[in-house]
């Protein structure tokens, strides 16, 4: 399991969570991923698997998730890239018989798995997820030129280029409108207390670690 | 009306399907007085519209017809059709019960020659049938019906039609001037066997019944099984009246569903396996049933049966509870689709006619019962705490025939014990 020390428990959490729960992944699921307590009340009737309008191009649906998660398949889980395909329509959640939050528990084993250091690098929603954070944490505003650039370009200029030449009849509608300002990409406009907003969201973060170390 | 007599030391049983009255006849034939109260014009409740049933595949009229026999020849059970208890008050051993008679617009003296509903044109939806068919306005609500006599629909009264069946009885049997009326009565004890009603299928709306003609509840197809049924027994679609071959049977429609009812009905994996039987005989080799499940709950004694179906090359399970169905516009037939646990492959299977196996919802739900009535989160009555009300058969627990006479043998030996003590007391 590689958790010799303390202290590089410490660096790794995903050795830290393997020290702790060993084969008890139901268990891990249940303390660590938002909504993780609902996973053991599925019945495995398969109403979400058969209502996501994105079901078949995910690799394991909900319900098979669910499963996996008690089997103990730490691994298949967490690496997979399926709870990043939700969409958040909600529609297993309004269907599932037994009124799983499924939705909230795909968007924690995503969150889990991304904090663990586990999810796919490349996964376009995890990508698109962290450039959004770390764009909107940085002014206290969401910079939409930045952001954009910052999506199109990730797969390298050339890629950033063509996508961007694909768009420009939109970019140029958003220029007319007034809702695209070129000069935001040069610094941009913040947020009134921007202090205010960082200490929030320290708060926040020390609020989840506590919550973290807490027993249970 | 003649006013039933009653006393603290009667017995009162609320509906009157198998439950009601067995209860009623057990408490009886034991010496003791019984008022039976039925809300339809006829006894029976909805035992009497299935077509055949399980385990030994018999037809219901043979049970109804032994209790009916053993009902005519009991004084001690005096019958209120058309009948419902609108409120109780008091307690064990000492309630007054409040009860609302419909007029039938027929009297005693009717012998069920039938020149009455042969005289007018009016038709209205047959219950017996679910409303899947119409009957004249007049009617028998089924050939087996107690009392035999017949009904006037109250939308005949003050047409043409009304004086038409009047003129045409030969027993002055009618009477049109018949009202509504409330009796009260003094009861020791409340036997509540007002049984059960199918789910609101339109409410399950992925499965889009109400929507697709298609889409059938199970309760409907035992009429569509049943010779005396809308088709004559012929399984035909409600769409384009073609044979229904292929069909396929979802499970748990509106039961162990927090959306619905959070109950498992406990009949309905029985209820499916049995209709399968009704298309192997209906087509033979031609009959294709399909079972789409979350797990058969098909317990104990029914092993054998279950067995015989699970060898029926005829019949598939697919473990599985399907998403949603849709319609296909051209043909009318309804796509299931799903993904089945066992497995996890995605499917969408077109079927002929698909059958809801809808689950069984306590018919008191809605109904104001008295305070001190206990009841379970689904609504299936347990009785008062002071146990001069007692819940029998469906009204308490979603349960088969078989289970649902022993819960009402159970329940007139209490409601016998009640009175038994309240005269003990009085005397
Ligand atoms: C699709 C399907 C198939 C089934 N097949 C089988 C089978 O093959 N074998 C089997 O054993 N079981 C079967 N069952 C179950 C069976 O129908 C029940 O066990 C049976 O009907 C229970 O009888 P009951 O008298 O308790 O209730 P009910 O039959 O519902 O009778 C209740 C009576 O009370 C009356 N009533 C209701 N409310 C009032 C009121 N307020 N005042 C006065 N009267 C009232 C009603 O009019 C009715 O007559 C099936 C059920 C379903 C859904
Ligand atoms: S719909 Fe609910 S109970 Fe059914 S498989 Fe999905 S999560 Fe489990
Ligand atoms: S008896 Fe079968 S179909 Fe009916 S609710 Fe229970 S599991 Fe579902």
């Amino acid at each position: 399991m590689g958790a010799t020390s303390t202290e590089t428990n410490m660096a790794d959490p995903n050795a830290t969570a393997l020290a702790r729960y060993r084969n008890d992944f139901l268990k891990e699921v249940e303390e660590r991923v938002e909504e993780g307590p609902w996973v053991k009340m599925c019945m495995q009737c398969g109403v979400c698997a058969g209502s996501c309008p994105f079901g078949p191009h995910w690799e394991h649906s909900p319900q098979k998730i669910f499963m996996m998660i008690r089997a103990g398949k730490r691994d298949e889980v967490l690496r997979s890239d399926s709870m990043w395909m939700c969409t958040s329509c909600y529609n297993c959640v309004v269907r599932c018989p037994r009124q799983l939050p499924i939705t909230q528990i795909m968007h924690g084993l995503a969150t889990y798995a991304h904090r663990l250091g586990l999810a796919p690098k490349l996964q376009p929603t995890r990508d698109f997820s962290l450039q959004f954070w770390d764009n909107c944490t940085r002014t206290g505003r969401v910079n939409e030129l930045k952001l954009t650039m910052g999506v199109y370009f990730k797969d390298g200029l050339a890629a950033g280029i063509r996508k961007g030449w694909e768009m420009r009849r939109v970019a140029l509608g958003l220029l007319k409108s007034g809702r695209l300002n070129p000069f935001e990409l040069f610094g941009g406009h913040r947020c009134k207390d921007q202090k205010g907003v960082a200490a929030m969201l320290k708060k926040a973060r020390e609020i989840e670690e506590q919550r973290k170390r807490a027993p249970g | 009306m003649t006013k039933p007599i009653a006393t603290g030391q009667t017995i009162l049983v609320v509906g009157g399907g198998i439950s009601g009255m067995t209860a009623a006849l057990e408490a009886a034939e034991c010496g003791r007085q019984v008022v039976l109260v039925e809300r339809e014009p006829a006894l029976g409740g909805r035992t009497g519209r299935l077509y055949r049933y399980f385990p030994k595949m018999c037809h219901p009229t043979c049970g109804l017809e032994i209790n009916l026999r053993r009902l005519k020849g009991n004084p001690n059970v005096q019958v209120l059709t058309m009948a419902e208890v609108v409120g109780i008050e008091g307690r064990r051993g000492d309630y007054r019960a409040r009860i609302r008679i419909r007029p039938r617009y027929v009297n005693e003296r009717c012998t069920a020659c039938g020149d009455c509903a042969r005289a007018v044109d009016a038709e209205v939806p047959n219950a017996h049938n679910y409303g899947l068919d119409r009957v004249r306005g007049v009617y028998l609500p089924h050939p087996m019906a107690y009392p035999q006599r017949y009904v006037i629909d109250p939308s005949l009264v003050g047409s043409a039609d009304a004086g038409k069946a009047k003129a045409a009885c030969r027993y002055d049997a009618i009477d049109l001037d018949m009202r509504e009326e409330t009796i009260e009565l003094h009861i020791g004890a409340v036997v509540w066997a007002t049984g059960w009603k199918p789910y609101d299928a339109t409410l399950i709306h992925p499965y889009g019944y109400g929507r697709f003609p298609n889409v059938v509840t199970s309760v409907e197809f035992e009429r569509l099984a049943d010779p005396a049924g809308p088709t004559a027994g012929r399984l035909l679609r409600p769409s384009d009246g073609r044979e229904a071959k292929d069909i396929a049977f979802i499970q748990c429609a509106g039961s162990r569903d927090e959306n619905h009812l959070r109950h498992c009905s406990r009949i309905c994996c029985m209820a499916s396996l049995k209709q399968t039987r009704y298309v192997r005989e209906a087509w033979g080799d031609d009959a294709k049933s399909t079972i789409y499940y979350i797990d058969l709950r098909v317990i104990d004694r029914f092993e054998d049966f279950y067995q015989s179906v699970r060898k029926d090359p005829a019949v598939r399970f697919v473990k599985s509870k399907p998403a949603r169905i849709a319609q296909d516009a051209a043909t009318g037939n309804p796509v299931i689709h799903g993904v089945d646990t066992e497995g996890y492959h995605r499917y969408a299977a077109t079927h002929d006619l698909v059958v809801l196996a809808i689950g069984m919802e306590p018919e008191a739900n809605g109904l104001a019962l008295p305070d001190d009535v206990v009841r379970d989160s689904s609504g299936f009555i347990e009785g008062s705490a002071d146990g001069g009300q007692i819940g029998a058969g469906s009204s308490a627990s979603p349960l088969d025939v078989n289970r649902s006479v022993q819960s009402a043998t159970a329940a007139a030996l209490r409601a016998i014990k009640v009175i038994h003590q309240t005269a003990a007391a009085e005397s």
